[in-house]
């Protein structure tokens, strides 16, 4: 038995402690960025915070929520996540569940498949896209942040090569008691593929909260911008011409800036672990060919 | 058949199936795919008739009906330039080197991950490093830009410990490129490790079982089994990573690059952004932007190809 030998259990020690580490650095810049926004403004700005808050404080975080644009932006994001994932999530697994079945029962199968995997491998780029957006006069509106993304022919892959391991008796004991396609579709392929659900939902969510790039074009009014818009624009550009300059003043601070990144990242942190478990199988599976 | 099987078994009711093979309301099938067909036909292919305007001077005021054709005068002009030359480059440099550490380290990791026999251990350690792939690069910049600064965590880490002058992370094109680098290879090597970790589950005990009985010891098992058993998947991965030779991963370069590393940095998707929708030269950005998508359609379909040659790779 290898692992009773000596030179493997000093391998093994070596290697949890190496992994240890490694995986703490993952974590690590996040923590400290915890710390600093916890911190006094003066020990913050002086670089004093390293892993442990100075001057414990929720000073910055009680002037994030005080401000106007930064609620806004939060609620902006909540409403585009919301609805986006679930007009995302009725599209595509419908679709699929069409999209699922063998040829002989559904013969255009072929034809659409390609017609969505077209997509996926050319597009008109950038600024075709953004003039459409420009001519259907979906500017600054939230459907300019859902519709264009609506459709992921990724996600459709996915929930379709799962559909495709449920077993077919289920479906022909479903069409039997006289169930038709939407009800074979809601009570037998939903509550059966929840893994690869909470997958795709987890990818759809977490692409809502964090789309930044849509808001930046698509988006001119300062109130209507998505959170991570709004970051974008406050923190990596450090461009304030869109706000009022009231608010202005304090988003230089170190601390605030800190808690504003941290908030914005907090609902992926806290969705990620009740999804984490679904998703590795819900990759794999929707991976798997017959 | 099943008709009659159905008769026998229950005489007393009506069977419901009434043919053989009866496709079952077809006409549903292209009712549920509808709504996603409309979408796309919106969203995605009308967008590529808009390419035609790359061979235009395009104004939004007549549109694409009454702009003046011009040619190539946009690739021509491309062709000469040696700025384009120079971000061609860079998108190259920076995504080939992700793309062969993104398959390096992953490997590895996995196997050594692999060993970790505490399953708790295993699982936390597994959490830990999916997690930066989930936070996104608006996030992860802020962060940086933090960190990185001159009085951030990592420079005052760096003084106390060597005793240097603080590095300019940002700043100077060199350190650019190697925090481009690291920081992406930092963010994805853990979710990029779910595909070897499901490879390395898919093997059969029954092959150590083997090995053991031959008296090979652990690293033997790894040299002859485990990691023979990962190259076909390293190898589809590796191919199919083609397609993404010039995907330099805007999101992150154009959260963290500044005009002071432009001849760095800069790549093409970045490029394509601030001359189409900054200074509007949208016919010249379209052109950039069309020349690298049918160069990478061409290196998907190849990349496709060899996969599904060699691997038997398909995606449905």
């Amino acid at each position: 038995m290898y692992h009773k030998t000596l030179s493997y259990r000093v391998f093994s020690v070596f290697n949890n402690v190496f992994l240890t580490l490694i995986s703490v650095l993952c974590l690590l810049p996040l923590f400290h960025l915890l710390m600093v926004s916890l911190s006094s403004t003066a020990p913050a700005n002086a670089g004093l915070v390293t892993f442990w808050p100075i001057g414990f404080t929720l000073e910055a975080y009680a002037k994030t929520f005080d401000n106007a644009n930064f609620l806004s932006s939060l609620w902006v994001s909540v409403e585009r996540t919301v609805l986006g994932t679930a007009m995302a999530l009725v599209v595509n697994t419908i679709a699929a569940y069409a999209l699922s079945k063998e040829t002989h029962v559904f013969r255009a199968r072929n034809i659409y498949l390609w017609y969505f995997v077209i997509t996926m491998l050319f597009s008109g780029g950038l600024i075709p896209g953004y003039i459409l957006i420009l001519k259907l006069g979906l500017m600054d509106s939230l459907m300019a942040l859902i519709l264009p993304g609506l459709v992921a022919v990724f996600n459709i892959i996915l929930l379709l090569n799962f559909f495709r391991t449920v077993p077919k008796d289920l479906e022909e004991a479903a069409f039997i008691d006289g169930a038709g396609h939407f009800r074979t579709f809601y009570s037998v392929y939903l509550p059966v593929s929840m893994p690869v659900l909470a997958t795709v939902s987890l990818f759809i969510m977490v692409g809502h909260w964090n789309a930044y790039f849509d808001g930046i074009i698509y988006i001119k009014d300062a109130s209507k911008l998505p959170l991570a818009t709004f970051m974008q624009t406050i923190i990596v550009q450090a461009d304030m011409s869109k706000l009022d300059p009231a608010a202005v003043a304090n988003l230089s601070q170190r601390t605030i800036r800190a808690s504003q990144i941290f908030i914005s990242a907090l609902p992926i942190l806290l969705v990620y672990p009740f999804l984490q478990r679904y998703f590795v199988t819900g990759i794999v599976v929707g991976a798997v060919k017959e | 058949m099943e008709a009659n099987t159905i008769q026998q078994v229950n005489p007393g009711k009506t069977p419901r199936l009434s043919g053989k093979k009866k496709v079952k309301q077809p006409w549903m099938l292209h009712f549920m795919v509808l709504p996603a067909a409309v979408m796309v036909f919106i969203f995605s292919y009308i967008p590529m008739g808009g390419i035609l305007m790359a061979f235009q001077d395009y104004k939004p005021k007549p549109g694409l009906l009454g702009s003046p054709w011009v040619g190539l005068k946009h690739f021509e002009y491309m062709w000469q330039n040696d700025y384009f030359l120079q971000i061609t480059w860079n998108t190259l440099f920076f995504a080939g080197t992700k793309i062969i550490m993104n398959l390096i380290i992953p490997f590895f990791f996995a196997l050594l991950l692999n060993e970790v026999r505490k399953m708790a251990l295993k699982r936390t350690i597994q959490t830990l490093v999916y997690l930066p792939h989930f936070l996104s690069w608006v996030t992860l910049s802020g962060i940086l830009i933090d960190m990185l600064a001159q009085t951030g965590l990592i420079n005052q880490f760096i003084s106390s410990v060597f005793g240097i002058k603080p590095i300019f992370f940002l700043g100077d094109g060199s350190w650019f490129r190697f925090t481009i680098i690291f920081s992406d290879v930092w963010k994805e090597f853990g979710f990029n490790m779910i595909i070897f970790l499901a490879a390395l589950s898919g093997i059969s005990p029954s092959l150590y079982e083997a090995a053991e009985v031959d008296g090979a010891g652990r690293w033997k098992q790894t040299i002859y089994i485990t990691i023979p058993a990962l190259i076909p998947i390293a190898i589809v991965v590796a191919t199919l990573a083609l397609g993404n030779v010039l995907n330099a991963n805007f999101d992150q370069v154009f959260n963290l690059y500044s005009p002071l590393i432009y001849q760095q940095g800069d790549i093409i998707d970045t490029f394509v952004y601030r001359e189409g929708l900054l200074s509007g030269q949208f016919s010249f950005a379209t052109a950039v932007n069309l020349f690298k998508s049918a160069i990478s359609l061409i290196l998907i379909v190849i990349s496709y190809r060899l996969a599904y040659r060699f691997a038997g790779y398909r995606i449905f």
